[in-house]
């Protein structure tokens, strides 16, 4: 018995068992306060069709799935350096194409087409909704954060905030909130892309300067709080905000400038175009930005405080720069919310979507612009397609157990992210390896 | 050229220096010998503005530095080596080199080129990460990356620590050659024989005071100096 229990594989097919297994419930039917335990014992027992091969009970699925991952685990171990080996050499000229400037160009100009020309392709109009509120946004909000966490190296579990200044701050410019305009004017929804990125950029200045002084954890929990505060204001400055209620009354999306008329309207696709003309802004002055000497601060500050002192590199000013720059394109985020739904309320902006852009942002890969942006894409295009045609047995609350399981997956197996940044790859191999700073910070070795 | 009256630095409640005074002429090594906890760090932490002091002054270059902020340090010509190095673990040799230029205007090119002359083990790594080097190269990186920000001043803080006795001397080899190309050298060392045969002046802190200052030469001769920081006994 001992001598089958020190088998390793012996202890791999119970791990695979009970994932399964795990799973298997996680994915059933709920119980109820009636039978409290028909949610164990119907996951296992109730009958479902095989992928329309055989009717059985769940258990036999779910058996058939454990000895699948068995089988996988075991190739991986033994075949898995070969496997990678025969990758990496396939791969390897395919990869050394990419890193020429001119292929990457037209990369580039061939994604952007394929982009435009989507909303022609995809007819469905949840999906063409979904593009531009669910896929557009989150990825403009999720670039912004990559700014943040991932170039400075600040977790910010506050992000939201910004998100909501800019979409209040579209409300206030078209005079849908109590708070009248400046001298009782109102203008144009697409006039207020400047002032909501002037006042989110403010707003990062005026939260950024007085919490960026800490560091590590402090400045997370901080940043949390201030996310919250900004929530609690919208939620009781009912002479300013609207209140609980939000705010309504926001005029479509439209631009009147002599000559050049023109109304986004009702349906999506118009939308769609102007999130994209941004995404497309906000990608080329990131990646211009990660490269300036901006950037180079910003790495030396993430990898070590103390050094990028010692040379010469003002932290406060540069943590200052990515709350503003990262705060932008979350307040144009949130020009785009409040502009094409019309309808803002403070419930929309709490913690919980804080946390989601961080999710998006690490599976990504935290400091890589094309991983944040394939990331965000891939998440919530899944989420949208679980909400859009569900799975028998789905609950729209079940999402996070799927986003959890996810991440836990992810840290496993590529815990830099789904494209991970040069950089980053490094960085988390030496904290593997027991050298670097970030070992230095785990064990509170730094005076 | 770098001026201490009277330096008092607190933390909380416990006083790390009590109101030490000292000077460093331009184009010598001073050294700052001592035991552990005898105050040596937080000075140099002081100088590079990492922790200002809570009365006394600092002067260099008759300026008054006192309050001067820790980044700024590298502008007015004062080089900061840390203690533990403190190189970016994670990016190449090269862009290490690059970041001690980061104040600089214009072009460093050549000066890269120089530290590769003085260093030529950085050369053959100048693709590798800095969190991959071994501690002597780390070193050696990260008095290249001080001297890129071209100082007139250069603190060093601890440089032989933990290092091999080999590496030790190619360090205070490279600290002598620095000293001799003109730039003013600060040294704080546990290593006080070595550090004293290559100072030309050097001072003696014990429990946040500076006790006694003299040259090099009358300290390595010096009984009391002898007897506590040379392990030798005073009687034979």
């Amino acid at each position: 018995m001992k001598a089958l229990w020190d088998n390793i594989w012996t202890r791999r097919l119970i791990s695979s068992l009970a994932a399964m297994a795990i799973l298997a419930v996680v994915t059933g039917p709920p119980g109820s306060n009636l039978t409290p335990l028909a949610g164990f014992t119907g996951s296992f027992a109730e009958r479902v069709s095989f992928f329309g091969l055989f009717k059985g009970q769940r258990w036999m699925v779910f058996f058939v799935f454990a000895l699948v991952m068995f089988a996988i685990w075991w190739t991986w171990v033994s075949y898995g350096e070969q496997i990678k080996g025969a990758l990496s050499k396939t791969l390897a000229a395919p990869q050394a194409a990419t890193r020429r400037r001119p292929v990457r160009w037209g990369i580039a100009i061939v994604l952007i087409v394929v982009a435009a020309l989507l909303p022609h392709v995809v007819t469905d109009p949840f999906w063409q909704a979904a593009m531009v509120e669910q896929i557009g946004v989150f990825v403009l909000l999720a670039l912004g954060l990559n700014v943040v966490v991932g170039f400075a190296g600040l977790l910010d579990l506050g992000f939201v905030a910004f998100y909501a200044v800019g979409a209040y701050a579209t409300a206030w410019v078209t005079g849908a909130l109590p708070l009248p305009f400046l001298f009782g004017g109102r203008l144009d929804t697409f006039w207020a892309i400047p002032f909501a990125l002037a006042l989110v950029m403010l707003a990062g200045i005026l939260l950024g300067t007085p919490t960026l002084r800490l560091r590590g954890d402090y400045l997370a929990i901080v940043t949390l709080g201030f996310g919250e505060i900004v929530t609690i204001f919208l939620n009781n400055l009912n002479g300013i905000t609207g209140g609980a209620a939000g705010s309504g009354k926001i005029p479509y999306f439209s631009l009147n400038v002599g000559v050049v008329k023109y109304h986004w309207g009702l349906g999506p696709v118009p939308y769609y175009y102007l999130t994209l003309g941004f995404v497309v802004l906000f990608l080329i002055v990131f990646s211009l930005l990660e490269h300036s000497r901006v950037g180079r601060a910003w790495t030396a500050i993430r990898e070590d405080e103390v050094a990028a002192e010692s040379v010469g590199i003002n932290p406060l000013k540069y943590k200052v720069m990515a709350f503003a720059i990262g705060a932008a394109s979350a307040g144009f985020a949130g020009v785009m919310t409040a502009g094409q739904s019309l309808y803002i309320f403070p419930a929309t902006f709490t913690l919980q979507l804080s946390i989601n852009i961080l999710v998006l942002v690490i599976f990504g890969g935290m400091g890589s612009i094309m991983g944040v942006l394939i990331g965000a894409i891939v998440i919530q295009t899944a989420s949208m397609y679980l909400i859009h045609t569900p799975p028998a047995g789905y609950q729209p609350a079940d999402l996070y157990i799927y986003l959890g399981a996810l991440l836990v997956v992810m840290m496993i197996f590529r815990p830099a992210g789904l494209v991970p940044s040069r950089r980053r790859r490094r960085e988390i191999g030496l904290a593997e390896s027991g050298e670097g700073h970030m070992n230095e910070v785990l064990t509170g070795d730094t005076p | 050229m770098l001026e201490v009256h009277d330096a008092v630095v607190r933390y909380g409640a416990i006083t790390a220096l009590h109101g030490i005074s000292f000077e460093v002429n331009q184009g010598e090594i001073v050294t700052l010998l001592g035991a552990n906890g005898a105050g040596k760090t937080t000075t140099l932490r002081m100088l590079s503005g990492l922790h200002a002091p809570q009365s006394g002054q600092i002067m260099f270059e008759g300026q008054d530095v006192t309050t001067t902020k820790a980044h700024m340090f590298t502008s007015l010509g004062i080089g900061h080596v840390p203690e533990g190095r403190r190189i970016f673990p994670q990016m190449t040799v090269e862009e290490n080199l690059e970041m001690g230029a980061f104040r600089r205007r214009g072009s460093y090119t050549e000066d890269i080129e120089r530290m590769y002359e003085t260093f030529p083990i950085l050369k053959e790594r100048r693709k590798q990460i800095g969190g991959n080097l071994s501690g002597g190269e780390q070193q050696m990186l990260a008095i290249g990356r001080a001297l890129m920000g071209q100082p007139r001043l250069l603190l060093l803080d601890e440089p032989s620590m933990g290092l091999a006795p080999m590496i030790v001397d190619t360090i205070f080899r490279i600290i002598g050659e620095i000293r001799d190309s003109g730039t003013t050298v600060l040294l704080v060392e546990q290593n006080a024989a070595q550090a004293l045969r290559l100072a030309d002046r050097g001072y003696v802190m014990e429990n946040g005071r500076i006790v006694f200052g003299d040259s090099a030469s009358n300290l390595l001769t010096d009984a009391r100096v002898r007897a506590v920081y040379l392990g030798e006994n005073v009687e034979s």
